[in-house]
Formats: structure tokens, sequence, C-alpha cells
């Protein structure tokens, strides 16, 4: 292949060198400078990783694009970036929704324009080195630097309860990586001194340790996902955050989580993800249950769809861990999917609190009557994310269920009730708020979609409709990579019991 | 041994000497409106010294008079980085003591004589001259904490300082003498010599050893030892603050170097003070972090932030191997830059009048001055240990030279501890994010201030992002020494 440029470096450094770039435009009184800035630098940033897209292979088991530099020598740490199909899909997601949330961003921001845009930029750029990431050591730098802008995002424009939310936020994930940390340090011994994930995959350790490594993976990524019962977080960071920060949250940052349990929870220690399988497909279907129910009860949209979120997000850990290729497939199609559904909701929440000021439900009614396309376009984010089949949320939730039907009828059966408990809090918040008669005089006001919330809602429904009418080439990318991360798995690492 | 002792590994100190007498009497003759003169003096003799340092470093450890004194890579790179945070120290300090009269030739001289005493106790082979440096250091020091004579605070803090920091002294020369009991010699290279050889009284050392680590204890503020460390932060000047919570961290570390690694790193020996050190690291840890959540003085709490480093960084000390003790000297080289940066941003905030103390002072601090709240930021993340900041790899070196020797469990602690304590420190970046100002007084610091506390701050991204460079100083400089 031919590829002189450090494409995925750039796809890394250039978001976060124009978020530099924004940042010195200074305070609000250039704040056009700065949206102007911050938008080019988006888009470059999503340019870039259009030909990682266009020259990979989808063939080759090896990672793509890979560079590799020294970079910590004394502590036998690199710079190795590369990435499978997995981590494009989501390096795409990434930077195209950051390009979103710039334009969702345009006018609603109004202080500190410069730091915002700032954020999500860098943000971006550090949640891209996560995904291209092969040394632990510089995953883990990755994975953890990006609390830093959520939390400043969080914790400055967020909503009135927002010192407490980005609070928890930032020590609830950071408890869960600092065992990860001692984790990686204490394979880095037993690898003789690397951080490299393929020695990492080399590594053959007996099966208590696997279990103890496997525990440390799973708080960090468990909290990130969020699994059911360290999701408490997630609701208040949700409620709080600007819509942009919701926006991201749900559709990336979640996904460090569970790419973090591909990445490194199943090829390393695959032993103990195989035998601890059924605790997390236990944990991941009362996130699906018990939280859909949750969700059915909530007042607040922006609770809802943070619920709506954790109990979607259930299905990707289940799939994962059901270790065959529908259910894993299945669980990134869904992660890509959620990323677009969940996304275009919390902009549509936002669009209504932007004139209403308010989330609660029982304050809308009749919107259609007053903004006809947003309520198309919410209908339609709103059947996908209850799975209806024609959009993205269809095609990850059945997948799944087919994988769960391979290794035991009732994981199926339960998850796939929870597709109408999913209908039900979709389609019922739908209703309040969009049908019904105009009572509130607010929504009387109600102004409908202007040319730049349509784009930042339009560019994600395409992408629902495309991807829940045309998964195939979306499954293309990832084939490979799934079945060399099966084979990993499937290949134990414990020494024969003797005879 | 040579008879004709070479001077030359001591020609920094030498210099040092000589300067700050030569300001001491100077200074007499030099009127309020030039005082200028004196500084500009001190700072030059600081320069001077870090460049002779420099030029007379070299990679193989030399000794001199008579084996009392000894220069290698360890005590260069210690004492280089001693000279450059002074003259950070005093370049952030200036406004701060000429707002309160305190802009005179004692600050400067008695600067200048402790920086001495750490330079000699980093240089240290022989006890003695460990004890001198230390004592020159401390008594610099406590006139120093009440060079306001009129307030009573810091009058309280150096009457303190000085009965606990006596104490403490009693109890490592106690110590000194039951090694020199033990061995029957007082040069550290000796004392290793018998140690090695089993040739010691075994029950006397171990006696002499308790007091020792105790008397250490006392110096770098480690719990149970650490009482003296929140009074004095917070009862000191800000600008005395800064210079005790930053260059005696290098000679502390010297010491601990020379008497624990070199002199008693035999691994008997090490097997015995691993133990009294982990009990120390772990409450340092726990109080530190805990204790600093409660306070309301951002001095008071980084004093408790200064234990839970220094705990931290026992870590790598108990290690009891060269890496560990590497990773301890890039944790204390880092800390002293994070320290620098924190107390830089509390006296630039100090005004004529008004001390930058309270934690709601820095309320809203980002909209009155983006620029300095993010290097406050940078600092803060750093002393959390969040990457991509400086301050992860530092305490990623130590845990990773404890999970090495097998002692897991100990960075699962330090860990945890680690992210109680990232909670105060975010507590900061929310006042200066978050909150509103509650003054909008502009801030005007001269441009030496602020282009140093912007290469201070910056240089916890900077080193986080490449920290290869300052990582190899401190492995190589502890590896050819010990």
């Amino acid at each position: 292949m031919m590829h002189e440029l450090p494409l995925l470096s750039l796809a890394i450094w250039l978001p976060i060198i124009a978020g530099i770039a924004v940042l010195l435009t200074g305070g609000d009184r250039d704040a056009r400078v700065a949206r102007v800035i911050a938008l080019i630098g988006a888009v470059m940033g999503f340019v870039v990783t259009l030909p990682l897209y266009a020259g990979f292979d989808i063939h080759q088991r090896d990672f793509q694009f890979v560079e590799i530099k020294t970079w910590i020598e004394t502590f036998g740490v690199y710079y190795h970036l590369g990435i499978d199909g997995i981590s494009l899909l989501l390096i795409l997601l990434n930077s195209l929704t950051t390009v979103i949330v710039v334009i969702a961003g345009w006018t609603v921001i109004q202080t500190r324009v410069a730091q915002y845009m700032a954020a999500f930029l860098v943000l971006s750029g550090l949640m891209n080195g996560v995904f291209a990431a092969q040394d632990a050591l510089l995953f883990y730098v990755f994975f953890e630097a990006t609390l830093i802008p959520m939390f400043i995002i969080i914790g400055v424009w967020g909503g009135p309860n927002r010192v407490y939310a980005a609070l928890k936020f930032f020590l609830y994930t950071l408890m869960g990586s600092l065992l990860t940390l001692v984790a990686l340090i204490y394979l880095y011994n037993a690898a003789g001194g690397s951080f490299a994930m393929r020695d990492l995959y080399q590594l053959a350790l007996p099966f208590d340790l696997q279990v103890l490594v496997f525990m440390a993976f799973f708080v960090a990524f468990a909290v990130k996902v969020p699994m059911w019962p360290v999701h408490t977080w997630l609701p208040d960071a949700h409620v709080e955050a600007p819509t942009g920060g919701s926006v991201v949250l749900a559709a990336i940052m979640l996904k460090l989580g569970a790419y973090g349990f591909l990445r490194l929870s199943l090829p390393i220690v695959p032993d103990a993800s195989i035998y601890l399988a059924p605790m997390m497909i236990g944990l991941s279907l009362i996130a699906v249950i018990y939280i859909g129910l949750v969700a059915l009860v909530q007042s607040d949209m922006k609770k809802l769809i943070a619920y709506s979120s954790i109990s979607h997000m259930g299905f990707v850990t289940m799939g994962i861990f059901l270790f065959n290729t529908q259910g894993v497939e299945g669980a990134i199609i869904q992660m890509i999917s959620h990323g677009f559904v969940s996304g275009g909701l919390f902009l549509c929440v936002g669009v209504l609190y932007d004139q209403m000021h308010s989330r609660q439900i029982s304050d809308y009614g009749g919107v259609a009557k007053r903004m006809p396309v947003f309520a198309a376009l919410f209908m339609l984010f709103a059947m996908a994310n209850s799975g209806l089949p024609g959009t993205s949320g269809f095609v990850g939730e059945f997948l799944v269920i087919m994988g769960a039907t391979q290794v035991n009828f009732w994981f199926a059966f339960s998850a796939a009730i929870t597709l109408i408990f999913g209908a039900a809090y979709t389609l019922w918040m739908y209703k309040r708020v969009v049908f019904g008669d105009v009572v509130n005089p607010q929504v009387d006001a109600l102004v409908d979609v202007n040319a730049r919330e349509f784009l930042a809602l339009g560019l994600f429904a395409i992408l629902v409709l495309v991807m829940g009418l045309w998964p195939q080439p979306f499954a293309n990318l990832i084939h490979t990579s799934v079945s060399e991360l099966l084979a990993h798995v499937s290949y134990s690492k414990l020494p024969l019991p003797a005879q | 041994m040579e008879y004709i002792t070479p001077l030359w590994p001591a020609y920094p100190e030498l210099f040092l000497l000589v300067m700050a007498g030569l300001i001491l009497i100077l200074d007499l003759f030099i009127s309020d409106d030039h005082r200028v003169f004196t500084y500009a003096l001190t700072q030059f003799t600081l320069l001077g010294c870090a460049a002779l340092t420099f030029l007379t470093s070299n990679a193989e450890p030399i000794y001199t008079f008579n084996g009392m004194f000894v220069d290698d890579l360890m005590a260069d790179v210690l004492k280089l980085l001693t000279c450059v945070v002074v003259i950070a120290v005093l370049a952030y300090s200036r406004a701060y003591v000429s707002a309160r009269g305190m802009f005179r030739g004692e600050f400067f001289t008695l600067t200048l004589f402790a920086t001495l005493g750490m330079m000699v106790m980093i240089s240290a082979n022989h006890l003695l001259t460990l004890y001198m440096g230390l004592e020159l250091l401390s008594l610099c020091l406590y006139a120093m904490v009440a060079l306001q004579r009129d307030s009573l605070q810091s009058t309280e803090a150096a009457m303190k300082y000085f009965v606990l920091g006596a104490l403490a002294s009693g109890m490592l020369l106690y110590g000194m003498s039951m090694i020199y009991g033990a061995t029957g010699s007082l040069e550290i290279t000796e004392i290793a010599q018998r140690a090695a050889d089993g040739d010691y009284l075994s029950a006397v050392m171990v006696f002499g050893l308790v007091f020792v680590v105790a008397g250490l204890g006392f110096k770098l503020g480690a719990v149970p030892f650490h009482m003296w460390v929140p009074d004095i932060y917070q009862g000191a000047p800000t600008a005395v603050t800064l210079l005790i919570g930053s260059a005696p961290k290098f000679a502390a570390f010297a010491i601990v170097m020379r008497l624990l690694a070199q002199a008693l790193g035999d691994d008997i020996l090490v097997d015995q003070w691993r133990q009294m050190l982990l009990i120390m690291a772990v409450l340092s840890m726990a109080i530190g972090n805990l204790t600093a959540i409660m306070q309301t003085n951002l001095k008071r709490m980084l004093a408790y932030s200064a234990i839970s480093h220094m705990g931290f960084m026992l870590l790598g000390v108990l290690s009891g191997t060269t890496e560990g003790y590497g990773s301890s000297m890039f944790y204390v080289v880092v800390y002293v830059l994070m320290s620098l940066g924190a107390f830089g941003v509390i006296l630039l905030l100090s005004r004529d009048g008004f001390e930058a103390e309270n934690l709601d002072d820095y309320k809203g601090l980002n909209q009155r001055n983006p620029w300095y709240a993010f290097l406050m930021l940078l600092v803060m993340f750093s002393m959390a240990g969040v990457p991509p900041m400086v301050g992860f790899y530092a305490k990623l070196l130590v845990l990773q030279s404890v999970v090495e020797i097998g002692l897991w469990w100990l960075a699962v602690i330090a860990v945890i501890f680690s992210l109680v304590g990232a909670f105060y420190y975010l507590r900061i970046v929310k006042l200066m994010y978050f909150d509103e100002p509650q003054t909008q007084v502009v801030l005007k610091p001269t441009f030496e201030v602020r282009a140093l506390l912007s290469v201070n701050g910056l240089a916890m991204l900077i080193l986080g992002i490449a920290p290869q460079p300052l990582m190899v100083f401190c492995i190589e400089a502890v590896r050819a020494s010990i």
C-alpha cells in the first residue's frame, strides 16, 4: 500500500492542533472566528479519516496504517498506532460526530465559545487516539486524557447541577481506570517489560491471575459503558451536560468502554472472559430489562434517553460476551448505530430545550403542529431507538439476539422482550411531546428547525437510514477483524491439564 | 586517599559560600531603593553556581575532603535542579516580598545559605557533612519562616518548626551515632562496605536504623512525622512556603539516598527499613489525601498534598532497586515542579495586604484570566496524576517499581488514595472554571513571572508528552551513583 502520510497521527493531532488554534483566538469578542476555525478543524479532522476508509483492506487480518515510533525508551513504550475494522468505524463515527457537534453548538453557545469548541476538538483527537493505540500505555493515556475536556464541558456549559455531575463523572471513571493501570503495570512486568498489545496478547497467564486482571479491566470498562450497577453517573452527566456534551458522551465516549472490552479484556485474558461471560451477560440483561423499565417512568427527556442509552449498551456488552460472530458483529453495529440514534435524539432534545428551556415531558405536547420538519426527524430517531426494521437500530439488536439464540434461548428471549420496552418508553415519550393538542403557550411559540439544526439532524438521519437499509458495507468492514478477535478468544492460554 | 585534596568538585559550593558572604556585606551599603541590585546579584550567584555545577559534573563519583564530600552524577543533577528551582522561587517571590517589606538583604542571604546547606547535603559522603548541611539548611529556614516579625502566625510557625526540627535533627544524630557504633565509621562508602561484609553489630545497627528513618521521616514530612508540615506551610509567608516546599525536597531525597540506599543498602538492611517505609508510605498517602479534602486554605491543602506525595515517593525508595530509586528521583523532580507552579499561582494572585490562600479566592479565575487558570489546571491535573500530564508518569514509575518486586497490593492501595486525592485537585479546577469570580481585580504580573509561570505550567504538559529525557536523566543519574 502507498501511504506516505501518517494518516492516523493526523486523525489524532489535527483536531488537537485545531483546538489549540481555536483557544488562541481568545475571548468572546472573536467568537465568530473561533467558530469558523473550529468548523474548519472539525471538517479537516473528518476529511483525513476518509483516506483511511478508502485505503482500508477489509481482507487483511493484521492492523493497518501502522505507525511505530519509540516514545519512552527507558520504559519500553512505543507510539504505536494501527487500526482494524472496528477501530476504523469508531474513528469515522467520532470524527463525523465532532463536525455535527460544532455545527450544533454554533449559536447555542454564547459564553466562552473558543474554550467550548477547543474542548470538543481536543476530545475528538484524544478519542481517535484511544481507537488507534496499539500500545496499552498509549491507550491508557488517551483513555484517561479524555476525562479532562469532558469534565470541563459538563462543568462549564452544563445545567444547574453541573458541578455535582462533572465531579461524579470524573471520579467515577477515574476510579475504574486506576485499577486498570495497576493491571497494566502487572502485565507489563509479566510480558518482560512491554506494553505492546500484541505482546500482551501472547501472554499466558494462569487462570486466577486472568480473573484478577479481567476484574481490573472490568471495573474501568464497565463504568465507562456503563453497565448496571455502575451506571449511576451517566444519567447525571447526560442531564447536566450541554447538548454537544451529551451527544459526544452517548455517541462515542460510552463506546470507549465497549472498545476496551474488545481490545484488551477478550484477547489478553480469554479464559477469564469465557469463564465470567455468564456474569457479563447477566449484568447486560439486567441493564437491558431493568434500565428499560426505569426509562419508562422518567419525566425528563434527557434522563429518559440516558437510561435508554444504558439499556442499548446492554445489548453491546451482551453481544460481545456471546463469543460468536453474530453476537460480536451485532454488538459493534449496535455501537455505531447507537452513536447515530442517541446523538440524534440528544440533538432533538437540544433543539427543544434551546427554545423552551425545559426538558420535562409534561411541559410539551403538540410540538408537531408547530414544528413539522422537526417532528419528522424526531420520529425517525425515535423509531430507530425502538429498533424498527429499516433503521440502524434494528440491525444490531437483531444480530445480537440471533447470536444469543445460539448460546441460550432464554438470553435471546429476555433480550427480545425488551424491544417492546424500548418501543414503549421511546414512543410514549414521543407521543406525549410531539402529538396531542398545544396546551402550553410556550409550545405555541416554537419555531421549526433552522438550516443549521436541520443539517446536524439530517446527517444523523441519513446515516440511520443508510445503516438500516444497507448494513452490508459496515458489516464487511468489521467481518475480518471480528473473526480475528474471536480466534484470539477461542484459543485458551491455560496449560493443558496434566494427565 | 589523596593527600592533596582536589578542590574543584566543590567549586559550586565554594563559589556560593564566597558570594553569599559577599552579598551579606555588600547589602549593608545598599539603600532600600537599590535593593534590586542585591536581588540581581543573588540570581547571578545562583546562575553561576548552576553553571559551575554543570561544568564540574562527571560521570564517575569523585571523592574529596578525605572522603567527606562526593561529586557524582546524582549530586550534579540534583544540585543543578536545586539552583534552577531557587532561581524560580526568587523570581516568583519578588513582587510578594517587596509588597510585604521583606525585600531585604536577610531574605537573600538566608536563601543563599539555605541553598548552600542543600548542596552540602546532596554531596555528603560522611554523616557529619550530611548533618552539617542539614543544620545549615534548617537554621536558615527557621529564620525565614519568622521573617515577618510582627505576624503572630509566622512567629508561631517558626517556633513550631524550630522545636520539631530540632527534635528531628536530634533523632537523626542519635541514629547516626548508633550506626557509627555498629560499624565503626562515619563515612558512607565505608559503612556500605562494612554492611556488605556483615561486619557490624546487628542489634545496634537496627536500633540506629529506626532513629535514622524517623529523622528522615521528619525531614520528608511523612506520616507519622508530618505534624509540622501543615502549620509551617500555612504560617510561613507564601514566598518562604514556596522555598520550603520545593528545593529542600531534593536535598531530603538526596540524604534518603545517601543514608538508606548507599550506606544501608545491603539486602538484609533493606528488608529492615523497607517495612518502616512501607508503613510510612501507606499512612502518608492515606492521611495526606484524606485530610487535604477537609481544608479550606489552599496552602494547608498543598501541605497535606505534599505529605501524600512524599508517601508516593517513598514507594520507589522502598522497592530497594536502582530503578525504584530512579523513579523516586523522577517523582521528586516532578513534584517540585508542580509545587513550584501551584505556589507560583498563589503568589501571583496575592496582592498588597491580600493573601490569596483561601480556596474561594480562586473562584472564576478562568473568567478573570484564562491563561493562568489554564496553567493552574495543568498543575492540578498533574498533581492528581491524570495523563497526559507529567504527574501521571511519576506515579506510573513508582507504581511499576513496587509491582516489580511483587507488592501489587501496595500499588492498589496507592491508586485508591490517589483517587481520593483527585477530588481535591479537581475542586480547585472546579472553583476556577465552574464558579463565578468574586473579584475583578486585574492581575498584572511582571514579564519574568509571566514567562516563568508559563514555562512552569506548560512543562507539565510538555514533559508529559515527552517524558523520556527527564526520566533518563533521573534513572541514569541514580544508576551511575548508587
